[in-house]
């Protein structure tokens, strides 16, 4: 180790970034790994993109190609040519996304801000009442049985609801950011006679926006991509929420063909399938696609709330 | 406590426990009161006696699972598809943390980190449907691109070998950028005196990131271990669902608990078999986690879970 001549020299440069060639080759280094890993996680979106766009034709011939020899917006227009169902499925799951996101997210505060409260004598035991969860559970099966046999849920538009709408996760996190408000504000509101619920609704809910927008959008981003409840529970065609109405038409092109033409217009096409499947994908994936740049920062920052205290 | 003192006490915090009560009522229904359907797994489940009126079994639900051998082999798929997950996942979560910390162009980071962290976003039949169009025999990219190069299309959708190793990719891609967050956040949060004095006792990058930055991470690494190893008998059933589906062929080396017990439910409806499974991994569960916590406890109290 040379470790005398580097001394000098980071004495000599001292507090700015050094150049030297442990710098310099770790920046390459970096770049590559990094351009790589980047690329690998997003060439699959590309691929949805530029199959969806391929001629049927070719698709059958050559298989689906990252660098597409044909365009054509065939299965677009096949799609939006009957577009009953995929514009239920939508108004389901942007029904759901809302409802559920409302809802939830302000019952995840409303339950955060008791838990807080440090005057509130049982808030460890209802804490672990809610922690314990995470931690057994009755498994699939009894959980099942409650929905379908005794709450009645089945092919209800509440069961893409109800079972999703609290999560000890989100209210942790909200519990620790609603403990960075300061205390001395429900105690100055409680002096002039405010009651509890007043102060929440009231004062404690506009100082925690930033703990809101974060979790509320954890919230939706579970509502729009749930399939599971759906799996479980739906079975009727107009209650499909989007991901599961997905799910269906990927495993069930013949399915799919004749729900395009329950409209009534007798059309005996044959459907460019596969270009098809890619195009529902990402019409599916569509709405997150474009929110993302303006929403990723939120999700940044509730890991990172989440991080310091799990 | 006297009654007058409890009564006296719950009318005091009367409005602050009506604020909890739909939290309350909630985990009853979906998690408490189901907990007691667990003597499901004790019963032979018929659907005029429904959960408590059928006939009691003894343990010839979970003899019925051990002896088929299905026991083990989800068992094992479950604990070492996630062992590889969590050390392939955290390695490169880490590598790639340390990496964007250091590299230098402020836009490539932001660009590199906003692509990475897509895979997160979007659900898991999404990700069924990109596996369609990599995999798939007739019409796959992969097989495109081996047939363009004048070699054999691959059967992958019939060949469980291949499984591990796409499994423990897609969940590498899935939760890259979610990690790497996490660690960034942790490296952001090092004291910079300490790079400063490690430049000026001479040491290089290579060194200032071993000596420093990785043993600065240990803390967050091993907690965050303890708790995915906490949670290791859990799979992930929308990957695996989505990725393998009803596909039989690969059940040997595809199969996870949680799996099995939605097909049991739903397709073979052994009710009774199922519920049986899923107390079974709720117990293999909560050892873990607890011995988890025991861990976490012991390395750094104020991390622990409870």
């Amino acid at each position: 180790m040379s470790a005398s001549a580097t001394q000098t020299s980071s004495k000599a440069q001292t507090a700015g970034k050094r150049r030297g060639t442990d710098v310099l080759l770790l920046q390459i280094i970096g770049y590559i790994v990094i351009t790589v890993l980047a690329v690998f996680c997003f060439v699959p979106f590309l691929l949805v993109v530029s199959s969806s766009f391929s001629e049927e034709q070719s698709i059958i011939e050559n298989g689906f190609q990252l660098i597409p020899t044909t365009f054509s917006t065939e299965a677009y227009s096949v799609l939006f040519k009957y577009p009953e169902q995929m514009l239920r499925a939508y108004g389901v799951t942007i029904a759901v996304t809302a409802i559920g996101t409302v809802a939830g997210l302000f019952l995840t505060a409303m339950t955060a801000y008791v838990l807080q409260r440090k005057d509130f004598k049982w808030r460890n035991q209802f804490s672990f009442f809610f922690f314990f969860t995470t931690l057994f559970s009755g498994g699939l099966v009894p959980w099942y049985l409650m929905i379908i046999k005794y709450l009645h849920l089945k092919d209800t538009l509440l069961v893409l609801i109800l079972p999703m709408l609290l999560n000890v996760f989100y209210i942790i996190v909200m519990k620790s950011f609603m403990s960075s408000i300061p205390e001395a504000i429900t105690e100055s509101a409680k002096i002039d006679g405010a009651g509890d619920f007043r102060i929440f609704m009231q004062l404690i809910l506009p100082l925690a926006k930033p703990a809101l927008a974060t979790i509320g959008l954890f919230i939706a981003l579970g509502y729009w991509n749930d399939w599971y409840n759906a799996l479980l529970f739906i079975s009727n065609e107009n209650l499909m929420p989007l991901q599961y109405y997905l799910y269906k038409m990927l495993g069930n092109m013949e399915g799919m063909r004749k729900a395009m033409m329950q409209s009534g217009a007798v059309v005996n096409v044959s459907l460019p399938t596969e270009s098809l499947k890619m195009a529902m994908t990402l019409v599916a994936t569509g709405p997150i696609l474009l929110a993302y740049p303006f929403i990723q920062r939120y999700f940044v920052q509730g890991l990172t709330i989440g991080s310091v205290k799990g | 406590m006297n009654r007058n003192g409890l009564l006296g006490e719950i009318r005091k915090n009367r409005a602050l426990l009506l604020m909890l009560a739909p939290a309350v009522l909630f985990f009853l229904v979906f998690a408490y009161v189901p907990m007691a359907g667990i003597v499901l797994a004790f019963k032979q489940y018929n659907h005029t006696g429904g959960v408590f009126g059928s006939p009691w079994n003894g343990l010839d639900n979970f003899r019925f699972f051990f002896e088929s051998g299905n026991a083990w082999l989800v068992t094992r798929n479950t604990a070492l598809y996630n062992i590889a997950f969590i050390i392939v996942n955290n390695v490169l979560q880490i590598t790639v943390a340390i990496l964007l910390f250091e590299v230098a162009g402020k836009w490539f980071r932001k660009i590199a980190q906003s692509v990475m962290f897509l895979p997160y976003f979007i659900s898991w039949v999404v990700v069924g449907a990109i596996a369609y169009n990599l995999f798939n025999y007739d019409v796959g990219t992969i097989n495109s691109i081996l047939t363009t190069f004048g070699m054999e299309p691959i059967d992958i959708y019939n060949t469980p070998s291949y499984w591990p190793v796409i499994l423990v990719i897609v969940s590498a891609w899935k939760t890259l950028g979610y990690g790497t967050v996490m660690y960034l956040a942790a490296i952001t949060s090092i004291d910079t005196e300490m790079y400063e004095a490690a430049e000026i006792d001479g040491a290089n990058i290579f060194q200032r990131i071993f000596k420093v930055t990785i043993p600065n991470l240990y803390p967050t690494i091993i907690i965050l271990v303890l708790l995915a190893i906490g949670n290791i008998f859990r799979g992930d059933f929308g990957m695996f669902y989505n990725m393998v589906g009803n596909n039989g062929l690969l059940f040997s080396n595809t199969d996870v608990i949680d799996t099995f017990v939605f097909r049991s439910l739903t397709t073979s409806n052994e009710i009774g078999l199922s519920a049986a499974v899923g107390f079974y991994q709720s117990i293999l569960g909560f050892a873990t986690i607890m011995l988890a916590n025991y861990a976490v406890r012991r390395y750094d109290k104020d991390r622990a879970l409870f």
